[in-house]
């Protein structure tokens, strides 16, 4: 549980359970957590001193160790496609961004696990900052509940800064308050935590949850694979893929692997084919990503029309295959490009 | 979050469990299964606590295997693990994943106990001629350094970043790298934390080292 710096205790981010427990220590009538459950995800305040069906001695009595436990952005971008880039500053001065991503009938916001990371992706912004720490429950869901669209979000996608199963518990108590009857009770069908494929905790997260599931693939073969991302060392992608094979996943529960195209890298025919192999047998899409360069990194990003080709090729073997709109180029706000690395430091 | 449930393990006894500095250890148990230099095991003490990944820093044919391992003050498993004698029972996986290569003259890159997969390496005859540039704070983390010196001589390079002494290069890894030449040939193996990791990639990158000359193995 995340104190905030008068050693108060914060509210925002627990779990039913976790409540229930905190009635149970004060002495609260039970009901009481159903209580505050609802004014912490179905209303919009933001102080214990609106929570007005508690009797003010229990709001009082709550106030002494507990805050609402809400954190405002510190800073936004905005893209001129529309796209918004928040910044938080979390506990420890940790900085973290959210991206904010419009379109004509949804709106996505792609959260952040982790204040950096430690998997050490070769294209990746994020991974060039080393590790911060996790974030907690309350910072995980406070990116979405503090921005001025919170009530537009139609969609939400973990694939901002940091490796969700490299978080695994805070992840999952968010994604309980997300889709709980008692939370948000948005359908799972909303949500998608992508991730590079750390077996043990994929395998916890597609037992506990019905969030789609989105994995960073970007190479099929194992050698090849491995120059780009060091996880392949330890948890290659064939047993990644074998173990989704294996699951019992939910009726509505969707896999898709995401594909960031590297001119001559993993854009050959040779690709395309080890891809419909590899996948075979999985009803799945391929999201194909542009890259845009970043810097050291000898990466290119794959021309616009191969990556058609590329789609096409697979689409042409069966395998279900889209390509994603960049979006907030401009201000860096693409998977893969977010980092708080200079801000930290501007900032201190 | 990592579960016993999705492991094949064995309940094994421990052999000696040997403080080798402050806070850095060696476990040595007996050797039931066949490896890989440079693949891990997960390691417990019970199915209570989850198992923590441990690169097999002994040889391929040895008897008995040894992890080396430093004790986080305020880890989960490690502090138990310290506390563990001969004769105690530990849990231990199957070994998994891959590393290292039958690659004759790599460059070997490792900080702190991220040297256990080139040890392990060199102790299974694989890579004699290799070179391992090795980073710590302070000399007593030079591990297996009496071994080492012995099987490489001159290609075992030591980096010290928080003890001046003229025996070693004052300094951290990526400093030593950012200092010296590197030869675009070679292949580049690097094994650590995240932070040295990405950052001597980077460096080596810099340097003209194609990224596919470079392959690394992250302790997360
Ligand atoms: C492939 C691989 C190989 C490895 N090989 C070795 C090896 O050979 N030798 C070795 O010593 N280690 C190795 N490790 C690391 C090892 O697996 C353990 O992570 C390490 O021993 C610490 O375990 P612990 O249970 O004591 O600490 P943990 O409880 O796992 O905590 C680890 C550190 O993270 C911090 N931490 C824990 N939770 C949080 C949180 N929520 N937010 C922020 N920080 C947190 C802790 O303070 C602690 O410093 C390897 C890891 C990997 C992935
Ligand atoms: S791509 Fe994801 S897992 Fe890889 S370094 Fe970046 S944030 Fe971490």
């Amino acid at each position: 549980m995340k104190h905030d710096l008068k050693g108060k205790k914060q509210l925002y981010g627990l779990t039913f359970s976790e409540i229930t427990q905190i009635v149970k220590d004060e002495g609260f009538p039970a009901f009481t957590a159903k209580q505050i459950a609802d004014w912490l995800y179905k209303k919009e305040i933001s102080s214990i001193s609106e929570m007005t069906n508690l009797s003010l001695k229990i709001r009082e009595q709550l106030s002494e160790k507990y805050e609402f436990g809400l954190t405002p952005f510190t800073k936004v971008d905005v893209s001129s496609d529309g796209t918004k880039k928040y910044l938080f500053t979390t506990s420890n001065n940790k900085f973290v961004e959210a991206a904010y991503i419009p379109e004509t009938e949804r709106a996505t916001l792609c959260v952040s696990t982790q204040a950096g990371c430690k998997m050490g992706c070769l294209f990746c912004m994020t991974g060039k900052q080393g590790f911060q720490g996790n974030l907690s429950t309350n910072e995980i869901l406070n990116q979405f509940r503090s921005i001025p669209e919170f009530q537009t979000i139609s969609n939400l996608v973990y694939m901002g800064m940091g490796e969700p199963f490299d978080n695994l518990d805070n992840v999952l108590s968010s994604l309980e308050i997300l889709t709980s009857e008692w939370g948000y009770a948005w359908s799972p069908k909303r949500i998608t935590v992508s991730s590079i494929g750390i077996i043990p905790a994929m395998i916890t997260f597609l037992e506990k949850s019905n969030c789609n599931l989105a994995i960073s693939l970007h190479n099929p073969f194992d050698d090849e694979r491995r120059q780009l991302m060091p996880i392949q060392n330890v948890y290659p992608i064939q047993e990644v893929i074998a173990e989704i094979k294996r699951a019992d996943l939910g009726r509505q529960q969707r896999i898709s692997f995401e594909y960031i195209m590297f001119d001559g890298v993993n854009d050959t025919d040779k690709h395309v084919k080890a891809l419909v192999k590899l996948l075979s047998g999985l009803k799945c899409r391929i999201n194909l990503i542009r890259f845009h360069s970043i810097p050291l990194t000898p990466l290119k990003g794959t021309p616009d029309e191969r990556i058609m080709e590329f789609r096409n090729a697979l689409t042409t073997k069966g395998v279900f295959t889209t390509i994603r709109a960049s979006r907030g180029q401009d201000i860096q706000a693409a998977c893969g490009l977010l980092s708080t690395k200079e801000m930290g430091k501007n900032n201190s | 979050m990592n579960t016993w449930n999705d492991l094949k393990y064995k309940e094994v006894l421990v052999v000696d469990n040997k403080n080798l500095a402050k806070d850095a250890y060696i476990l040595t148990f007996k050797r039931t299964f066949n490896f890989v230099a440079g693949q891990v095991v997960g390691l417990g003490i019970n199915t209570l606590i989850e198992p923590r990944l441990y690169s097999i820093a002994s040889g391929e044919n040895d008897d008995y295997v040894e992890i080396l391992y430093t004790e986080k003050a305020d880890g989960k498993l490690t502090p138990m693990l310290s506390l563990l004698k001969k004769g105690d029972k530990i849990l231990v996986s199957s070994p998994f994943g891959s590393f290292t290569e039958n690659n004759d003259s790599p460059i070997l890159i490792a900080t702190g106990t991220g040297i256990a997969p080139f040890i392990s390496m060199l102790k299974s005859g694989k890579g004699r001629a290799a070179t391992l540039i090795h980073g710590v704070s302070f000399p007593d983390y030079f591990y297996y350094a009496d071994y080492l010196e012995k099987e490489l001589g001159d290609r075992y390079i030591r980096c010290c970043s928080k003890f001046y002494s003229t025996d070693y290069f004052n300094g951290r890894v990526t400093q030593y790298i950012q200092e010296h030449q590197v030869d675009p040939n070679k292949k580049y193996y690097l094994c650590g934390v995240a932070e040295m990791v990405v950052d001597t990639r980077d460096i080596l990158i810099s340097k003209g080292i194609p990224y596919r000359n470079i392959l690394a193995e992250i302790y997360f």
